[in-house]
């Protein structure tokens, strides 16, 4: 009991860094779901439900562009792709967790939780507790996660509608993929998805955002394969 | 389509994706080929993201020195080059964005 509190706490206190950035990315979140037509019982939900940042910005924005339902729901899905990732990259350190357990901890696995624990489970042995590592970052991000959403809500008819604030998603976007552009494939991919997103901007229902995606995708592995064919990943 | 209804789509899709691996890990390794891709897909669809909201805030193309967002996004990219952080770039894009509003 001792040892899972004890790993609890590390994991919020592995969080607390990460926690100071999305504070003000829940606050920003809360006030333009607002802005953009969204009810503030919708906004506030939507960080349950949804719970994952970058496409909760993207659902309001479509939300404001009157865009359907059905694109809004195939973005969200392409957006958090890359949770996937996490899904694979975490599988093995809690494969001999029960079921719910698997469960509770999938739906705390965002970016920002993520983060924090793969770094604690590569350089920590792997004890029957570990998994409590995962639950104090993941719900110390959750909640924060929802308190700065209400904030947000409550102080976005406040905050003057002059101030750009729909900038912040691109903002936050370019914050998130520039720290990532490391190599060549990948800064690739990133320029050619942006150079199709540009070139198929007039195509409906953003299917350029999907078409530019799986460009970028494309022109990486291409790349990728062609530099080191042995040493994928 | 209802928005309550997109959110719990949206939310079971998202869920579904983050259980994927953690629940299927035993019955299927993960193939090569679509870990390879998941690589490229925050740069691919971030960047999807960025480029029109900078470079053609108004539905046009606009690389021009009027484009305020164009070049307080290329402050961002800098700010985010140099410090990794989130909380900082926002704030460097947001007061170049400012500043030019006021000064140009």
């Amino acid at each position: 009991m001792n040892q899972r509190l004890k790993l609890f706490w590390a994991g919020v206190r592995a969080e607390f860094p990460l926690l100071i950035g999305v504070f003000p990315f829940g606050l920003i979140y809360g006030a333009l779901a607002l802005s953009s037509g969204l009810s503030a019982t919708a906004a506030q939900m939507m960080s349950s439900i949804v719970f994952a940042g970058s496409s909760q910005f993207v659902t309001a924005q479509l939300v404001h562009g009157a865009a359907p339902g059905l694109v809004i729901v195939l973005t969200i899905a392409v957006v958090n792709l890359r949770h996937m990732l996490y899904s694979a990259s975490v599988a093995p350190y809690v494969r001999n967790l029960s079921m719910r357990w698997k469960a509770l901890l999938s739906y705390f696995l965002t970016d920002e939780a993520y983060a924090a624990t793969i770094i604690h489970y590569e350089e920590e042995e792997l004890t029957p507790a570990s998994h409590w590592f995962f639950l104090g970052a993941g719900l110390s991000l959750w909640f924060t996660w929802q308190v700065s959403t209400a904030f947000g809500i409550f102080l976005g008819t406040s905050i003057p509608e002059s101030w750009p604030l729909d900038f912040a998603l691109p903002l936050t976007f370019i914050a998130m993929v520039v720290p990532v552009l490391k190599d060549r494939p990948v800064i690739a991919a990133a320029l050619s998805a942006g150079l199709v997103a540009l070139l198929a901007f007039s195509l409906p229902y953003k299917l350029g955002l999907i078409l530019a995606a799986l460009t970028g995708i494309i022109v990486g592995m291409l790349l990728e394969g062609k530099e080191s064919p042995k040493e994928a990943l | 389509m209802n928005i309550w209804l997109v959110m719990l789509l949206g939310g079971l899709i998202t869920f579904g994706m983050r259980l994927s691996f953690i629940y299927l890990l035993g019955r299927f390794e993960v193939p090569e080929t679509m870990r390879r891709a998941l690589r490229f897909v925050p740069p691919a669809v971030l960047s999807a993201i960025v480029f029109p909201e900078v470079l053609m805030p108004s539905g046009k193309f606009d690389f021009g020195l009027d484009n305020h967002r164009f070049l307080a996004g290329i402050v961002a990219v800098l700010a985010a080059w140099w410090t990794k952080n989130t909380l900082l770039t926002i704030l460097a894009g947001m007061a170049a964005l400012l500043i030019l509003q006021l000064v140009l």
